[in-house]
């Protein structure tokens, strides 16, 4: 009967098993890029110095990297997007970008208040 | 059939209601409340929300008591606090927001899909259950001495300097939110997966298109509004928070985070009665609607642009230039879905064969009261004239616009245009018209005054006003007056109707749609067996030959 | 169409069950089941991601008022319980994940093992956790309970930390009362992300229960699938915790 389904079925992951030797690499890439970003933390890794008052720290810019780095992993293998449907993967990304509306958005206040100016 | 109506009932000296059908299929209090069935839940809502709005609305009645006169009469100003801020938290979250899409929506977006039941029948009932705990945590609150602080809990009034029961109504519309949440996202689950087959999504009627969006709405934007109150609820335990000044916080986060949901929750509100205007604007014109496509694909766009206009409910809080630039900017923006909505609907009824029953009258006052409000957003959202108008009796009237004349009143046209489907009777034709006619009147005489006393500078939130605004406080009181009347008129004779009201039959409507070609009121499982969807939506030529097909009466 | 007695036979033919005892009967197929319910998890974590946006977008903007506060207040964390916890969710996960494997293997026996380590490790999180939050209890650093900025005004007094750190300027009154605002947000966060955890680990405690019963092992994974999403989402959101609140800055 139902047409849709056998098409939404089509890559669905029940049909793909992952293999527990990736979910193995995966384990040891997470616990790599722990041991990274703690390492990571305890050196100066300096600064970018954008526009006159701008400034970019790059500790927290790679601690985030490697953060989101092991998000992927966990959310592609894992969670099993990277096998999922195109619907799986379109509400992740759903997800990702009402989180930065929210984060975003909500920053581009803060960082534009110049009290006195403008 | 008379040329004036396009209602075709069945002989009523022959007709019966459906012996097998959702209501008669289980008896009992037990099969009610552990019912899986999406139709008895959405029956639940009804009886449920219909309770706070009348509660909602004594409250409404004693805010307009009280501004009969310039002084504090009828009680402090500390009380008249409490009475708008349970009026508003009760309208909207008890009643607003579940509104259509638990009643209405929970009844028909299955059977409009063509499914047996929504994706998770248990989680619609716990969405009720959820719904019904918050609720009594609201008229606990209420009776402990309610809260003072306004609906939007603005900090850091709420967190350090009121002594009244924030915590509790926070917790209440916490739980409340959850059930949001579950409705919408058993929407979603069902509209992608459960639809029949032949449905593909632009064969779906726009009822469900405006459903999904404001889903997408809930899923997404309610869960902020939970984790502000609970920091609220924290920040007022243990006397440190993030959104007090004296301990480093900020108010305006609290704001930020607060207006990310309740912004999006406007349209969580109107797209669901939007979607109800389209599907009584194409029957009652005989029409399909005008730019299907344009009118679905504004309800997702009003969905996404409206995540992103939030800040113009902060314009005068301390926002940076730049943030209340960008916001105005993206609010002149999803202004723009809406009127494609309205164009289109008014091209649907171009040329179209207009009756005007009850449904069709409240559509209309839908339509142009919520353009009237829609269009004093506009001003609203441009800074400049913000500034004057903001927290003034204009914005009071703007959100009553929208809300009431529009919202309230697609409701009401929903229920009218369902109810022989629900119950399997009709309402009573002439008196409904009436009410619509006298809610109509009403609306106006109560909101129109209050679009210029905000001009004139009345300042909203206040029992006490300058004595020069009471001559059209009064005229408001008079004019809520009649409203109530109007909204007094349905709950009679609804009632009234469900043991005498004409039996409907299947499609008094005459309308396409799923739902109209099974029984009234349905079965559990709502088709004998699962249609097969063939035909565009709205296609009346469809309908046509299934009506030359059919037997005229059963013999 | 309206008639009882046509739809009443209808639904005696389909009373005949030709589906499997745990589809149900609102559903085609179990395929269609097991797709629909697989995609309400994950509106289900969409809606935790924004639960917990909330509060990390008032970290941000905390931490980036009161920098000097929070980097002070986060070397009270231990580095070493905070990693530990870290490579314990990790490991967690990936149990889960092959508790995943093993049910669609069906092999019972592998899955019972494999969800119990998976609990076991939940609970080591919530032990060293428990000793974590001990710890700020005896130093009087929990927000509302008799906090004290003795540790942050005068980085003297707390030996074990200003050994690690020796580093630290002591912090001027008005900024030293901002380390409450970051515990206020330590245990906010670590808070909710550990009701979450027990939340979990009730949940897991129970299927631990049904799986030694079979229930998962006969091609019907999405129960245990399904919570495996849940897991790994938990184990997410630590992952950017760890970093947000204990490596701030350890140089």
């Amino acid at each position: 009967m139902s047409e849709q389904h056998q098409l939404d079925a089509q890559a669905d992951h029940e049909h793909h098993i992952v293999s527990p030797v990736i979910y193995l690499v995966i384990l040891l890439s997470l616990l790599v890029g722990t041991g990274l970003t703690v390492w990571a933390s305890y050196i100066d890794l300096g600064e970018w110095h954008i526009a006159p008052g701008v400034t970019l720290f790059w500790n927290p810019v790679v601690a985030l990297a490697i953060a989101c780095t092991k998000m992927t992993l966990v959310v592609l293998f894992f969670m099993h997007v990277k096998y999922s449907t195109k619907l799986t993967k379109l509400t992740v990304a759903c997800g990702l970008f009402t989180f930065l509306a929210l984060v975003g958005m909500t920053l581009s206040d803060y960082m534009t208040r110049a009290w006195g100016r403008w | 059939m008379s040329a004036a109506t396009i209602v075709a009932l069945p002989d009523q000296s022959t007709a019966r209601i459906p012996k097998m059908n959702f209501l008669t299929k289980e008896n009992g209090l037990l099969s009610w409340l552990l019912t899986g069935d999406h139709k008895r839940i959405a029956t639940l809502y009804l009886v449920s929300i219909t309770f706070f709005f009348f509660i909602g609305g004594a409250l409404a009645g004693l805010i307009r008591l009280e501004l009969l006169t310039p002084q504090t009469t009828l009680m402090a100003a500390d009380t008249y606090n409490k009475v708008f801020t349970m009026h508003g938290v009760i309208m909207v979250f008890f009643f607003l927001v579940p509104s259509v899409p638990a009643t209405i929506g929970n009844f028909l977006i299955p059977m409009m899909v063509g499914a047996k039941d929504l994706a998770l029948p248990k989680i619609n009932l716990l969405s009720w259950y959820l719904y019904v705990i918050a609720g009594c945590m609201a008229i606990y609150t209420m009776a402990a001495g309610g809260v003072d602080t306004g609906w939007t809990f603005t900090t850091p009034l709420s967190t350090h300097y009121l002594n009244t029961h924030v915590i509790s109504t926070g917790l209440a519309i916490f739980v409340a939110g959850f059930s949001s949440i579950f409705t919408g996202l058993n929407f979603i689950v069902t509209i992608h997966k459960m639809r029949c087959p032949g449905m593909t999504w632009f064969r779906l009627p726009l009822f469900v298109w405006s459903n999904y969006a404001a889903s997408i709405l809930m899923v997404l934007g309610t869960p902020v509004l939970a984790i502000t109150l609970v920091l609220v609820v924290l920040e007022r335990t243990m006397h440190i928070g993030v959104f007090d000044p004296a301990f480093g916080g900020d108010p305006i986060l609290f704001q930020h985070l607060f207006w990310f949901y309740s912004h999006p929750a406007v349209y969580i509100m109107i797209l669901p009665g939007m979607g109800v205007i389209s599907e009584v604007v194409s029957t009652f014109s005989r029409k399909r609607v005008f730019g299907y496509t344009a009118v679905a694909f504004s309800s997702v766009a009003i969905a996404v642009f409206g995540f992103f206009v939030w800040a113009h409910h902060m314009f005068i809080m301390g926002i940076s230039n730049y943030a209340a630039l960008i916001f105005s900017l993206l609010t002149m923006l999803v202004a723009v879905p809406s009127a494609i909505k309205i164009f289109n609907w008014a091209f649907t009824l171009y040329k179209g064969s207009i009756t005007f029953e009850t449904p069709m009258l409240y559509a209309f006052g839908f339509m142009g009261l919520f353009t009237i409000g829609g269009l004093t957003g506009v001003f609203l959202g441009t800074t400049g004239t913000d500034i004057h108008l903001t927290e003034t009796y204009f914005i009071v009237a703007h959100f009553h616009f929208v809300m009431v004349g529009g919202m309230l009143m697609a409701f009401l046209s929903g229920i009218h245009f369902w109810w022989p489907k629900w119950t399997g009777r009709m309402y009573p034709e002439k008196i409904s018209q009436l009410a619509a006619v006298v809610t109509f009147i009403g609306f106006n005489f109560t909101f129109f005054p209050q679009f210029i006393l905000g001009m004139l500078g009345m300042p909203r939130r206040y029992a006490a006003y300058p004595p020069e605004f009471q001559a059209l406080n009064v005229f408001s009181t008079a004019g809520a007056t009649i409203l109530g009347i109007g909204y007094l008129l349905p709950i009679i004779y609804l009632t009234w109707s469900l043991k005498y009201g004409a039996i409907a039959g299947d499609n008094p409507w005459q309308a396409t749609g799923l739902e109209w070609q099974t029984q009234s009121p349905p079965l559990t499982e709502n088709f004998p067996e699962t249609p097969i969807m063939d035909h565009e939506a709205y296609d009346y030529e469809w309908l046509e030959k299934m009506q030359e097909k059919e037997v005229a009466s059963v013999g | 169409m309206s008639d009882s007695t046509a739809i009443a036979n209808g639904a005696a033919a389909e009373a005949q069950h030709e589906h499997p005892p745990y589809q149900r009967h609102h559903f085609a197929s179990v395929e269609q089941q097991a797709d629909t319910t697989n995609f309400a998890m994950w509106l289900f974590l969409l809606t935790e991601v924004m639960f917990f946006g909330g509060l990390f977008t008032a970290y941000l903007i905390m931490r980036n008022w009161y920098y000097p506060a929070f980097v002070e207040a986060s070397h009270q964390l231990n580095i070493g319980w905070g990693t530990a916890n870290t490579g314990v969710l990790i490991i967690s996960s990936f149990t889960m994940a092959m508790g995943v494997w093993s049910a669609e293997m069906r092999r019972k026996g592998l899955l019972v093992l494999f969800l119990s380590l998976t609990f076991i490790l939940g609970l080591a999180f919530l032990g060293i956790k428990t000793i974590e939050y001990h710890e700020k209890w005896e130093k009087h650093h929990i927000p509302g309970l008799h906090y004290s900025e003795q540790s942050f005004l005068n980085p003297a007094s707390d030996p074990e930390v200003h050994k690690l750190y020796p580093g630290d300027q002591p912090l001027a009154p008005d900024m030293a009362a901002k380390t409450e605002l970051y515990f206020f947000l330590y245990f906010a966060m670590t808070g909710m992300h550990a009701l979450h955890m027990i939340i979990g680990i009730t949940i897991l405690g129970y299927m631990i229960y049904r799986a030694r019963a079979g229930a998962y092992t006969t091609g019907h994974v999405t129960y245990v699938e399904n919570f495996g999403l849940y897991w790994h989402f938990v184990d997410i959101i630590w992952i950017f915790l760890f970093p947000l609140l204990y490596l701030i800055s350890r140089h």
